[in-house]
């Protein structure tokens, strides 16, 4: 144990066996998105003579949405490599970094739906809102837990360094993040781009 | 030993994944951006929609490899059979739903007035 760190070893089988299980978790989380894809595409031309993707998404903001994204999710896969080889204040930059990211997301996200409210197209205007309210809100609900847990994890490493626990649960959180922003994508290529096509 | 992380193979797939995704990401704004710019009328609808989609696709692909480490799982690969599972439902739901709605939208169009208000 002289040169190489306990972290290097194989991860013992208990904590395969939860990072398998959390892996699942996402699998059905997945499945939810779908279903809220289903709904949008389904409901995506019942603008009830309001306004459609068109008229109401702006191009480069939502480019700028999806790179901040695209870059916390790299930057919270360099976080968990950082921890694995017990690097703390890498891990704190990193982990840092797509926090600052992730919470930039969530603002320019709020700021649209609360233009898109004020501009009078609100969930209750028609069944595209509803179903667009719908899918993206139910990512950015993702977001916002997965930065409460990115701060308890944070505050976890603080308190006790870099143990197998905080390896753990920052693998699970590397996990959930880069899968919200795979979601993000197809929220960016199907609502976006294909919406103002 | 200082510098192992960021010269690790496993730093560098990071690295790769990342700016395969940042390429197909503009590659696909900036045709939508170039056609909408253009009044719609540079490229045909299925272009951009087959586009769009199949630049998304590789996107996760991409991603599932160099961010999610799926290619590097040994056997019997239990993430990949659970992928394999969600991605076989995940299509039956969206492309059953797209059907079936598209469907029941043409069955309503050949409906005379009165047959919409009955409830049966």
């Amino acid at each position: 144990m002289t040169k190489v760190s306990p972290m290097h070893k194989e991860i013992d089988k208990e904590t395969a066996t939860s990072l398998l299980g959390f892996w699942v978790y996402m699998m059905t989380d997945c499945i939810l998105f779908a279903s809220l894809f289903a709904v949008f595409i389904v409901l995506k031309n019942n603008t009830a003579g309001g306004s459609n993707g068109a008229e109401l998404f702006s191009l480069p903001f939502v480019l700028m949405q999806t790179l901040i994204l695209l870059t916390s999710s790299f930057t919270s896969g360099l976080a968990m490599l950082a921890a694995q080889r017990s690097r703390i204040k890498d891990t704190f930059i990193w982990l840092g970094a797509t926090g600052i990211l992730g919470a930039s997301f969530l603002a320019l996200e709020i700021n649209e739906f609360t233009k898109l409210d004020h501009s009078g197209s609100s969930w209750r205007t028609s069944g595209f809102l509803s179903s667009y309210f719908t899918l993206v809100g139910t990512h950015g609900l993702h977001i916002t837990v997965g930065l409460l847990w990115l701060a308890g994890i944070l505050f976890y490493i603080y308190k006790k360094g870099l143990n197998e626990t905080s390896v753990k649960r920052l693998t699970m959180f590397s996990i959930f993040w880069h899968f919200l922003d795979v979601v993000w994508i197809f929220i960016f290529s199907v609502v976006y781009l294909l919406g103002v096509n | 030993m200082e510098n192992s992380m960021y010269r690790s193979k496993a730093f560098k797939a990071y690295v790769t994944g990342f700016l395969l995704s940042l390429i197909f990401t503009l590659i696909a704004w900036g045709i939508v951006n170039r056609h909408v710019t253009n009044g719609h009328h540079l490229y045909s609808h299925l272009f951009i929609n087959i586009l769009v989609l199949s630049l998304a696709i590789l996107q996760l692909v991409v991603q599932l490899i160099f961010f999610l480490h799926l290619g590097r799982e040994k056997k019997p690969r239990w993430n990949l059979q659970a992928l394999l599972a969600a991605v076989g439902i995940i299509i039956i739901l969206v492309v059953g739903s797209i059907w079936i709605m598209n469907n029941l939208n043409y069955s309503m169009m050949n409906m005379v007035p009165s047959q919409e208000d009955r409830p049966f």
